[in-house]
Order: C-alpha cells, then structure tokens, then sequence
C-alpha cells in the first residue's frame, strides 16, 4: 500500500478515520518528514476545547483499570474520548512491553474510544514533544477528552504529566515507600489524589493521611480533593468524575487553565528546541572530539553552532 | 539494540485469540521481542479476531503476532487477516505460533500468513521472522 500523504491522513482525521489517527501519531513519534505538515494544519480550535486528563501513580496500583471506568463512563455521556498510555522503554534493548491497554479492552471496538500505546524512547524530551502532538491529533479527530496515563514514580517521567489540565495521583494500600517517596513532590503535581483499591485494607489509613497533605487545596474551592475508589468494581467513579467536573469549571473560569496551557506549551517548544537541536550537537561532537570540561566544551559548540548559524 | 538498527523501533502487537487461557509463549515471545528492542503492545488473552485487528490498527503496528494453543488456529488466524482487510490494513504482516501440526502450516501460508512457528521453532528464528516483516512493512511505508 503506498503511504498516504500528509493532506490524506489530514482528510482522515476529520473523518475521525482509527487509520489515519494512528499513522499520525506514527509520523510525530519518529519525526518523520511529514510531521510538520500535520502538525501545522490540525485545527487549533478543537485543541483549546478539549480537557486532557493525567492519570499517574506507582506500578500497579490501578492506573489502567481505572482509566478504563473512567472511559466507560464518559462513553455513557456520549463523549469521544483518547487514551495516550506511556511505558517506559528498556534502557538496554531500547524496546518495551506496552501493556496498558490489556485492562483497555473492553472499548477495543468502540470506535469512539481512541488508544495509544506509547513508549519514553528514552528521551523524556522527545517523549513529552510527541505525547504533546498526539493530544493534538486526537483533539482533531474529534476526541473530546484525552487521557494520559503514566507510571510516576522518577520525578522524570512525571514531567508529562504537564501536558494535563488536571492531574491524578493514582495511590493503593501497600505502597508505604512508593509513597514516602512522592510525597513532597505530590501536592505540585496532583490536582486530585485516588486512593484506589479501597476494598483493601489500610485504605482509610491512606485516605486520612493524603487528607492532611491536600487540606489547604481543598479548603481553596471546597472542591473534595481526595476520593476513594474500587476501580476493578467500578466503584466511586461518579464521584470522582463529578470532582473533576466541578474542577474542570473553575479552572476555566478562572483562566487557571489557559495559564497552564501556555506553561505547557512553552515547556514542549523547548522539548522540540533540544530534540531538534540534539542530531546537530551529537555530529558536531564526532566531528571535532574534546577532553575539556563537558560545560566548557558545550559553550564552544553553542558558540560555533551560533556562528554558522549565522554566517547562513 | 541487537537485531534493530533503524531510527524508530518497529511496533509490532502481541494478541491471543481464542478461548485457551495459556499466555505464557505469547509472554515468552513478547519479552523476547522487547529484548530485541521492539515496541510490544500486548491485548491479553481471549480476544475476538475483531479486537485485534481493531488494536493492530489504533496502534499503527508493523506487524501482527498471534498465538493459539487451542487447536482453532485455521479458522481464527484467517479472521484476523479479514478483520484487519474490512479495516484497510491489508498491508500489516500477520504471523502465527503456537500448538499447530506440520500439516496445517501450508494452509495458514495460503491464507495470507507470513510465517508460522511451532513449538519446536527456536526464539531466534522466530525474532528473525518479526524483523524481515516489519522491515518489510516499514519500507513500504515511507513514514518510518
Ligand atoms: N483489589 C483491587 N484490585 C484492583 C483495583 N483496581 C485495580 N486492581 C488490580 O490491580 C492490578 C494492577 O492494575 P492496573 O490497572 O494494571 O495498574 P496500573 O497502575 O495501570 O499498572 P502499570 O501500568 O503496570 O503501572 C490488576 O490486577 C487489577 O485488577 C481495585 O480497586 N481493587
Ligand atoms: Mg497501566
């Protein structure tokens, strides 16, 4: 089959076509030539009305199955929804299993649940440009909310997490170090904070304690701000849902989302300045191989870089 | 990375049709693939031939893996291939392990697989089939 063009796939975006959807996020994760043309001709519009929920925590403690009964219960308010699921990639094989969407299957033929598995690729940069583009390609396609899950638990890879409006902190009984962890980080990163697997015990325990550290956001709005929830029983998902509504509104009333969309923006051009910048750099530093201090050396390649830059 | 020397990873999904609840080649394969530095979406066990092919092509894959232990591999593995040609993608390479007898190996290639392994086929052959595939498939296809 020969490969459509970048004005093809544009057609089937609008056709809400899964084919085009996916060749299109194809074409920005590996930075392929037709990527630009895409990018700069997806409709603005539909971006700036979507909300993009992120949907973090630590390694099992229910981000996918809750992702799923979140999925169901838009899908009973007619919405269109995108799943972007991010794997970390193996540092060795550079390879990864992507294995979100196993608790996704549910709404494999739903052809108004839109999933992508993506993996780091180990550039977190890069990772977060093309994230960044897929929300967009999903916004296009007429997807209404979009979803980004991802394992947070390196400070690092929780940086995607600022391409959400809303932030979730997917937490379970059991995950005492995991949590220890996170905890000073957790009030900037989360908007909400789930305590999933309620069913298990130590659950209360955690609720009480996350209470404490998310009082003074919760005082702010009134807007509950830790909630409980059995997502393999699809249970308190209309609460929580309900909370994220009522936060989705003030945000917006209040330009605190335009505000993070601009942050998020500048932070993903200056993705795309590393990512594009790196192949340049990495030539220039086989090409002209140094001993000196690694900082000293990069201000003479910036200044070169600069230079013929200009020269052009 | 071993067997891949191209730019992008391949992207290649790892399903189980069928009823048979065994996943542990699919997972041995699955593994084995991510070592080789392919991207490995896995659906889990007992998927619809439609589930499949409708995941293969949401996650724009360069190929396709199924695995059968139940003895139903003529009639599912073909499913998949006509379930992924109603959804315009007859260009994704399917392939196929599992319980299969020697004599059902003819019949599958006919049907439009790509390659087929028993569970005497070495992992190594079995990496080498995934990657002629996608590499197959990646040329065809000028965006990767
Ligand atoms: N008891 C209980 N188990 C749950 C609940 N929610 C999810 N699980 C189980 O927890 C396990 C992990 O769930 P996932 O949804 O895959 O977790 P995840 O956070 O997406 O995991 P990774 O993506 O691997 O980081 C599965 O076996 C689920 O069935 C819950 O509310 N209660
Ligand atoms: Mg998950």
């Amino acid at each position: 089959m020969a490969t459509p063009t970048s004005k093809e796939i544009l057609a089937g975006l609008l056709r809400q076509d899964p084919r085009a959807i996916g060749r299109a996020i194809s074409a920005v994760e590996n930075n392929s030539a037709s990527a630009a043309d895409i990018l700069s001709a997806l409709d603005q519009e539909a971006i700036e009305r979507i909300l993009v929920l992120g949907i973090t925590g630590p390694p099992g403690a229910g981000k996918s199955t809750l992702t799923s009964t979140i999925i169901r219960a838009l899908r009973k308010e007619k919405k269109r929804v995108g799943i972007i699921a991010v794997d970390p990639s193996s540092p060795i094989s550079g390879g990864a299993i992507l294995g979100d969407r196993i608790r996704m299957m549910d709404h494999a033929l739903d052809t108004d649940v839109v999933v992508r598995s993506m993996a780091t690729r180990g550039r977190l940069g890069g990772l977060c440009a093309s994230a960044g583009a897929a929300v967009r390609i999903m916004a296009a396609a007429g997807c209404e909310t979009i979803i980004i899950e991802t394992v947070g638990v390196g400070q690092s890879e929780m940086d995607i997490i600022r391409l959400a409006d809303i932030t979730l902190m997917i937490l379970a009984p059991g995950f005492g170090d995991d949590i220890q962890a996170m905890k000073a980080g957790l009030l900037e990163v989360a908007d909400f904070l789930v305590v999933n697997k309620s069913d298990l015990p130590g659950a209360d325990a955690l609720c009480m304690d996350m209470e404490q550290v998310f009082r003074d956001k919760q005082e702010k709005d009134g807007i509950h701000r830790v909630l409980q929830t059995v997502a393999s029983e699809n249970q308190g998902i209309d609460h929580l849902l309900a909370a994220i509504k009522a936060l989705a509104s003030h945000l917006e009333a209040s330009g605190i989302k335009a505000e993070r969309r601009h942050k998020a923006m500048d932070a993903e051009t200056m993705d795309w300045v590393m990512e594009l910048l790196r192949p340049q750099f990495i030539q220039a530093m086989t090409d002209k191989p140094g001993r000196q201090d690694p900082r000293i050396r990069a201000k003479e390649l910036i200044h070169e870089f600069s230079t013929i830059q200009h020269d052009e | 990375m071993a067997e891949q020397e191209q730019k992008n990873p391949y992207r290649v999904l790892i399903g189980k049709p069928g009823l048979d609840g065994h996943d542990r080649g699919a997972k041995f394969i699955a593994r084995a693939l991510r070592d080789e530095g392919f991207e490995v979406i896995y659906t889990g066990i007992r998927r619809t031939a439609a589930e499949i092919a409708a995941t293969a092509i949401q996650e724009d894959v360069n190929a396709v893996g199924l695995s059968s232990l139940s003895g139903a591999h003529l009639r599912l593995f073909p499913e998949v291939i006509s379930e992924l040609r109603m959804r315009g993608g007859e260009d994704i390479p399917v392939l196929g392990g599992g319980v299969i007898p020697v004599e059902d190996i003819q019949e599958l290639l006919e049907a439009g697989l790509s390659a087929i392994f028993t569970s005497g086929t070495p992992a190594k052959d079995i990496i080498c089939s995934f990657t002629e595939a996608c590499r197959k498939h990646a040329d065809g296809d000028t965006d990767q």
